[in-house]
């Protein structure tokens, strides 16, 4: 990436710097209460799964050497991602990362028709919920040098 | 942002290798917002933990769940044990022993193996062992006698075929029984009108009783059960199995503590809505007249012609049955007793009808009752039907909150309370959140936890277990008497307890079949319709 702003106006950079720093804050909070919560625990998360792939969810919850694994996973992969997407550092990698744990969201409970979730849902939703809209936005996101620009990235570049 | 005074044309022509001032401010630009971001968490929790303190320091309530009773001594010589009945609950009485037939092992590691969620048999093997024997059974049906013989040589709690140990031995009826030397202690889990002539029995011969729930089927037999009892010092305990729920047991010390503020009000509730929950069982296709015992059912009820529904589903006749007061009315007030300890009320009112069964039963399937305390300005209402599963809960209403209790115990303030007043208005505590939660199995719940999982929880998904094991209120209400019986000490549902319980009922029962308000005469001990 020799030219990361070609083409891009001074309003699409903004644009893409703060749609990462948002997603960023967001994935970065998720994390931090999570962490900062003793009690925090994706048990009753996974429990509450339900559609074709329901299944594999609780099997991970009924799992005691694997719950520990999947809620540290959760936690600090959210921690990190979310830094990495503020600072605009390894920004593709944290990207990719996101977008694996937003799916994995999503297909844990998939707004299908039918399907009624324990945990109530603050908006209405068919197909496609926020965490499908996030989800694409970060791919939008990869698409464009976005670390590159304004981002620890940029030194990466430059000092290689 | 990019910088206005240099195109990017110009950018791309520097030297990648020369790291200049506008490189590392553009590299660095975000980092204030690290920043921005440990202030605002910070703030949030400044905030939370000012909220939840004030909360917890307002309510004084303690979060930890009751500590866990030390295992039965199963060193000594076994408690060997007589069943009587083996019926629905008879099974399960047995069961929270540790002793199931083995085709009832069968089905549960079928299970297991069929869907992974079923945790029956996990959950029995994990059960504590209690240190008994079962050494003699009775029952008037040839099948169930049987299957509980067979139940009690299962010692290893196996399947079909596993290694059992000796066969109790089997009785004809219960007074052979009860006087069976090779007998320590009693089950009763017979049809409501065997509970008092059986543990009557069982006193006179020095056994230790444990029995269903209500205590007697008519108010005379109660006193003599009490005078039985007391008189032989045995240990009784009442199968009324909430005593062991971790939530009653906190919701005892709300009230203690004073959270509700002044109580006048009590809202307690059955509601079932199936051929089960309304007794009408499944009739044993063994069953006929050579193989039940149908002279020794009737016993001190009036004399009926042999009847399959009557022998399974007797829970609907007055003959055999204290109907909705007696099967689940008794719950509901054992737990308002055990939490509040109300004792007998000064009157009882009751109203109902057959609304719904129309199938030849005598007992009301929609049942209300409303008991007078005046003492302690208090009204207990007790409602119940056969025919909506609407669940009403159970409700404490105090003036300053409302308590809802199950197995999870939620505390919310009332808007108008005098003693929230100051930290309603100051936005402090919110009328429409819970001051106070319990939810067992769970640590540490702060007055703040998010919504989220207290909506898990609420529907049992956060549901863990006491001391890693998920264990069953009867086995550990079973488990004190056994431990009591060792030790000499008083159950929690001792002959007392059953003596309110029992007296309460049928005050109930009463009202409803005289259709008046009826009275307890507390100096002389009498009912008076």
């Amino acid at each position: 990436m020799s030219n990361p702003n070609q083409k891009l106006t001074n309003a699409q950079v903004t644009a893409l710097l703060i749609l990462r720093v948002v997603i960023g804050w967001h994935f970065l909070y998720e994390g931090i209460t999570k962490l900062l919560n003793p009690n925090w625990t994706s048990v009753g998360y996974l429990m509450d799964s339900k559609g074709f792939l329901s299944g594999f969810y609780h099997s991970l919850a009924a799992s005691p050497k694997l719950l520990p694994v999947i809620d540290a996973l959760n936690e600090w992969g959210l921690v990190l991602i979310g830094t990495a997407l503020i600072l605009g550092l390894f920004t593709r990698w944290a990207i990719y990362g996101g977008m694996l744990l937003l799916a994995m969201y999503y297909f844990s409970h998939p707004p299908f028709i039918g399907l009624k979730y324990a945990l109530p849902s603050e908006g209405s939703y068919l197909l496609i919920d926020k965490v499908v809209i996030e989800f694409f936005a970060m791919w939008a996101l990869s698409l464009f040098p976005a670390g590159k620009i304004i981002g620890f990235d940029r030194l990466l570049v430059k000092t290689k | 942002m990019s910088d206005k005074n240099q195109t990017p044309e110009k950018e791309q022509n520097e030297n990648k290798k020369n790291v200049g001032r506008r490189d590392v401010i553009k590299s660095l630009a975000t980092v204030p917002v690290l920043g921005a971001f440990a202030y605002g968490v910070y703030k949030k929790k400044q905030y939370d933990r000012l909220l939840s303190n004030s909360i917890t320091n307002e309510v004084g309530m303690s979060y930890e769940e009751p500590a866990a009773t030390p295992p039965s001594d199963v060193n000594g010589k076994p408690l060997r044990v007589g069943l009587i009945g083996y019926g629905i609950r008879g099974k399960m009485l047995a069961k929270a022993l540790g002793f199931a037939h083995p085709t009832m092992v069968d089905e549960w590691k079928k299970g297991a193996m069929t869907n992974k969620d079923d945790k029956r048999y996990e959950e029995f093997l994990q059960q504590e062992n209690l240190g008994i024997q079962i050494t003699a059974v009775c029952d008037i049906f040839n099948t169930y006698e049987r299957m509980c013989a067979e139940a009690g040589a299962n010692v290893n709690r196996e399947g079909t075929g596993g290694n059992m140990g000796p066969m109790p031995a089997i009785y004809k009826n219960y007074q052979e029984l009860c006087a069976a030397p090779e007998v320590d202690a009693i089950v009763i889990a017979a049809p409501d009108h065997w509970h008092g002539p059986m543990t009557i029995e069982a006193a006179k011969n020095g056994k230790h009783v444990y029995c269903e729930k209500p205590m007697t089927w008519t108010v005379e037999e109660t006193y003599e059960v009490r005078k039985a009892v007391k008189k032989s010092g045995i240990t009784f305990q009442l199968g009324h199995q909430g005593r062991q729920t971790d939530s009653y047991q906190k919701a005892k010390e709300a009230i203690e503590k004073g959270v509700l503020g002044p109580i006048n009000l009590v809202e307690v509730t059955t509601n079932r809505n199936t051929p089960n929950g309304a007794w009408v069982y499944p009739i044993h296709e063994d069953a006929n007249p050579r193989t039940i015992d149908w002279e020794q059912f009737i016993g001190p009820a009036p004399w009926h012609e042999f009847s399959l529904e009557r022998f399974f589903r007797w829970r609907c006749w007055w003959d055999y049955s204290t109907g909705l007061s007696g099967d689940l009315l008794t719950h509901e007030y054992d737990a308002v007793n055990q939490i509040m300890n109300v004792g007998i009320p000064e009157s009882a009112m009751s109203t109902g009808g057959i609304y719904f069964y129309k199938d030849g039963r005598t007992v009301p399937d929609v049942l209300h009752t409303v008991f007078e305390f005046p003492k302690q300005d208090l009204s207990l209402v007790y409602s119940a039907t056969l025919s909506s599963q609407h669940q009403r809960g159970k409700v404490v209403m105090g003036h300053d909150a409302w308590m809802e209790l199950g197995q999870t115990l939620t505390i919310n303030a009332d808007v108008q309370s005098t003693k929230y007043a100051d930290k309603i208005k100051k936005g402090i505590i919110d009328p429409e959140l819970p001051i106070y939660s319990y939810i067992p199995g769970r640590k540490n719940v702060d007055a703040v936890t998010s919504a989220t999982e207290k909506y898990f929880a609420g529907r049992g998904l956060l549901y863990t277990y006491r001391g890693g094991k998920r264990v069953d209120t009867t086995h550990l209400h079973m488990k004190e008497w056994v431990d009591c019986i060792r030790s000499g000490e008083e159950p929690s549902c001792n002959i007392d307890q059953g003596f309110e319980e029992a007296i309460t009922a049928h005050m109930g029962t009463l009202s409803y079949k005289h259709n008046k308000k009826v009275f307890w005469d507390a100096e002389n001990e009498k009912i008076i319709v």
